[in-house]
């Protein structure tokens, strides 16, 4: 019997396909964008990862959560452990896939959605998209998201391969891609962004007149997926609309939401309306006119919604835990050693400029 | 399907794939199959007139060859038994047959061509001409589908069915086979326009895997990207700032313009065939080769030798020597002899088909005034290049300059400089903006214009610049080893140490894919030649 020749260029097709398999990985990690100094929202999501302990309360939501709320101001004054999954412009299909996401992880006791996203109700733009899901580890979650959020122009294969989305970045390389080629330094405080600088609020345009005031079938969907999988997990869904005066919360849109929490049993607090309540200064709490709050505000917010969780659910105090405590030891000394840094840049530059 | 989409890769990759796992007989009707549908994920639409191209020139093909094997009975039967004369009208009677059955068949297939791609172009002139007679009557522009790649693949089913009636080739007896000839999809888009003759064999015989042609194959595919997506459609970007911005790029500018298009086109009409060359390759296909690296050439005849080859012998083989012999022509030649004389009377055919060639071709690139021009300005510079050529002898007897080297890149350089400015009718919107910027590139000249800011606000970054003078020397230099030394991937596979084959083709992966202007952030752009 004649024997088969093995072929020589098998091996060595392999090899060659491997070593630029290497080389491609390598040149991905390094066109990644890396968040680090300039729009710091993209490094949000994926430092959910690298937390050690659980949560019991979740914030899923848009720029309204992750500038508005402090989990740290929930930790010392009422012992709640929260961690806010936001990030820039969140659509509603990508916080109910971040809430998949983190339900592999843990379950908290409550869920907090910020309503404004229902807004929209179809995908929106491309680099909001990357800036949340570029983050998410690989999971049936990260796919759904995918699927849910690209626009016309995007592929399912340039989030498979980034490589082939930031390719064209060769030529904007910075010392910070090659600093963060393997790690990264955290931008936030279990999810929230800190600003210490005041704008006061000035005025806003006009809320434009809308054709219909309803919000989007699509993302009412989405909401309805994100209540019945907090019931299947027996976690209280909590609906807040943020004292965030602009983009502009329609009465109409308030009074559905209002609606869907009386029909289907849950909490919804519209904070601009309880903003007095809340004792927010418009003029000294928020840092961009009334767009987001200050660490005043979200300090303030933070007390008031800590409060009434407190309250409300049965929450555990983790002050008194030995593991909770040492890690939030070091979570606070962060946030107080950000904090006197941006007062710190704020006196010399008058304004913040690093963060 | 644009060939840059990730689309067509995975399209490509399945159908390599199943190609060779395909029983080796029926691996022509994948391919058919697979053609089909590329063109229908196109549009369905365009299957109908795809189809109807190739049903009727199938039915007259078998028609014309009946008539051919008639004849060849008649005159095998009768061999000694009728006259010479006999013979010659029998001959005449049946051509006359096949000639009614094969102008059947161009006008229908030509007709098609001429309704769906002329009509509105006709209209706008008739417009335009009920204009200047102040009528205020205006006809109403069509909404016609244009099948993609129909100039190639109607001009590739006539040159089969003019070699039909030749008796150069058999009608294909398959209308499947016929079919896949048609509209092989690696080529449908943008040529070349192949023969039957050279296509048809290796497209029906069955292929067995073979690693080498495979290798040549991808070589090819990733080379005709790199052009496609490294130089092409990042210098695009500097192209279009110059060209559809003529009041701000004035002067310099319209050179600069007129040389960054130059290294557009050829990348990206060469790149579109060196895939398209390199898919048929590895599965075995062999098209034969549309390019010879026109940019060496020293005369403006030998750039047309080496530029789009298979359209320019389709013009000359199917319009220039047809139209030179024919009956009218050679009276017209024998009345100018006899009235104007000798040098005129020699010249009037040559000149009179080269029009009709030079016509044809323009207006075969795209219905506008603008190739119209093109086409023709191409007569008039060839026909005077032809006309100096004594004065050329004398001159290079005289100085000796035609073995010195400088010389030849003086012509060369000349060449490139003489068809670059021809192309501006490519470039601007109309032909009084062309000759005007044509013009205004010698009027406006301002060397101080063309500084570094200047270049930076055309949209392209320092590193890009850097990137594209890289790449064109890159470019450069395989052109002059394949024309010194031949083909780089013999060179690679024969003689280069075995290892250097591997790297060569893993740094050509990362290049495209790092270097190539795709993806979002770019607009991803058709071949410029998939408009014809």
């Amino acid at each position: 019997m004649k024997n088969r020749k093995f072929p020589l260029w098998l091996p060595a097709v392999l090899i060659t396909a491997a070593a630029v398999l290497a080389v491609l990985f390598f040149l991905q990690l390094l066109f990644l964008p890396k968040y680090m100094s300039d729009i710091p929202e993209g490094a949000m999501v994926a430092e959910y990862y690298e937390e050690t302990t659980d949560h019991e309360v979740v914030f899923i939501g848009d720029c309204e959560v992750y500038e508005n709320f402090s989990p740290i101001t929930l930790y010392e004054n009422y012992g709640i452990t929260s961690y806010i999954r936001g990030s820039a412009q969140q659509l509603v299909w990508q916080s109910y896939y971040l809430l998949e996401d983190t339900l592999r992880y843990e379950t908290p006791k409550v869920v907090v959605f910020n309503v404004l996203a229902l807004k929209y109700d179809e995908p929106q733009s491309e680099a909001y998209n990357r800036m949340t899901i570029d983050g998410m580890e690989w999971s049936s979650a990260k796919i759904g998201a995918i699927r849910a959020s690209m626009t016309e122009d995007e592929s399912m294969l340039d989030y498979l391969f980034p490589i082939l989305r930031y390719h064209s970045r060769w030529s904007d390389l910075t010392s910070e891609d090659v600093t963060y080629l393997f790690s990264r330094d955290k931008v936030t405080h279990n999810g929230y962004y800190m600003r210490v600088d005041v704008k006061p609020v000035d005025s806003f345009p006009e809320p434009d007149v809308l054709a219909d005031y309803t919000l989007g079938s699509n993302a009412m969907s989405y909401l309805d997926q994100m209540r019945e999988l907090c019931e299947e997990n027996d976690i209280e869904l909590v609906l807040i609309k943020s004292p965030s005066l602009y983009p502009h919360w329609y009465d109409e849109w308030d009074e559905e939401i209002i609606e869907y929490a009386r029909d289907h049993g849950l909490y919804y607090f519209n904070y601009i309306t309880l903003s007095d309540e809340v004792g927010i200064d418009y003029s000294t709490d928020t840092y961009d006119a009334g767009l987001h709050l200050n660490l005043s505000g979200a300090e303030k917010l933070s007390d008031y919604f800590g409060a009434w969780l407190s309250e409300t659910f049965d929450l555990t105090d983790y002050r008194e835990d030995e593991e909770y405590s040492a890690v939030y030891a070091e979570k606070i000394q962060f946030y107080e050693e950000m904090e006197a840094a941006q007062y710190e840049e704020l006196e010399e530059y008058g304004e913040i400029i690093s963060y | 399907m644009l060939f840059t989409s990730y689309r067509f890769i995975g399209f490509i990759t399945a159908v390599f794939i199943v190609y060779y796992l395909f029983p080796k007989k029926y691996q022509w009707c994948f391919l058919l199959a697979a053609s089909y549908l590329f063109y229908y994920l196109a549009n369905p639409a365009y299957l109908f007139f795809i189809g109807a191209t190739t049903v009727s020139t199938w039915l007259i093909g078998r028609k014309l060859d009946q008539l051919h094997t008639e004849q060849d009975a008649f005159l095998a039967a009768n061999k000694g038994k009728i006259s010479r004369e006999e013979k010659k009208a029998w001959k005449a009677q049946s051509k006359a047959k096949m000639w009614k059955w094969l102008l059947a068949c161009l006008l229908f297939n030509l007709g098609i061509l001429a309704v769906l791609k002329y009509t509105n172009f006709a209209i706008a002139n008739l417009n335009g001409i009920l204009n200047a007679l102040g009528s205020g009557q205006q006809i109403s522009f069509v909404d016609l589908v244009l099948p993609m790649g129909i100039s190639f693949y109607t001009f590739q089913t006539m040159g089969y069915i003019i070699d039909v009636y030749r008796g150069t080739c058999r009608a294909e007896k398959n209308l499947g086979k016929l079919a896949l000839f048609v509209s092989f999809f690696p080529q449908l888009v943008q040529g070349p326009i192949s023969r039957y003759s050279d296509l048809a064999a290796s497209l029906y015989t069955p292929h067995r895997f073979n690693a080498k042609t495979v290798s040549y194959g991808l070589y090819r595919i990733l080379w005709g990207y790199f052009k496609k997506l490294v130089i092409a459609d990042r210098i695009l970007v500097a192209v279009n700032a110059i060209i559809q911005n003529p009041d701000t790029y004035q002067g310099g500018f319209v050179l600069v313009g007129m040389l960054f298009y130059a290294f557009e086109l050829y990348a990206d009409f060469t790149g579109g065939i060196d895939i398209t060359i390199g898919i048929a390759q590895t599965m075995g296909i062999t098209v034969k080769e549309n390019f010879i690296r026109p940019y060496f050439s020293k005369n403006i005849k030998e750039y047309w030798n080496r530029w789009h080859i298979s359209m320019g012998t389709w013009f000359t083989d199917y319009i220039f020597y047809p139209f030179s012999v024919c009956k009218p022509m050679l009276k017209l030649s024998t009345f100018s002899r006899k009235h104007f004389g000798d040098v005129i009377g020699k010249r009037m055919p040559v000149y009179l088909s080269a029009f009709v060639v030079w016509f044809t071709t323009g207006i075969w690139h795209g219905a506008s005034w603008n190739f119209i021009v093109w086409g023709l300005m191409n007569f008039v510079v060839i026909m005077i290049s032809q006309e100096l050529q004594p004065l050329y002898r004398r001159f290079h007897a005289r100085f000796h300059v035609k073995d010195k080297a400088w010389y030849g890149v003086f012509e060369i350089i000349r060449t490139i400089l003489l068809m670059s400015s021809l192309r501006m009718f490519d470039c601007y919107r109309n032909v009084p903006l062309t000759f005007q910027m044509f013009a205004n590139m010698f009027t406006h000249f301002k060397l101080s214009e063309l500084n570094a800011a200047a270049f930076l606000e055309l949209g392209l970054s320092g590193a890009e610049y850097a990137l594209l003078f890289v790449s064109l020397l890159i470019v450069l230099s395989v052109s002059i080893f394949q024309e010194k030394r031949g083909s780089v991937r013999d060179f690679l596979f024969n003689t280069a140490p075995a290892w250097s084959k591997y790297a060569v083709f893993g740094v050509m992966v990362i290049v495209v894919i790092v270097f190539g202007a795709y993806g979002i952030g770019y607009d991803q752009t058709q071949f410029i030649y998939n408009q014809f």
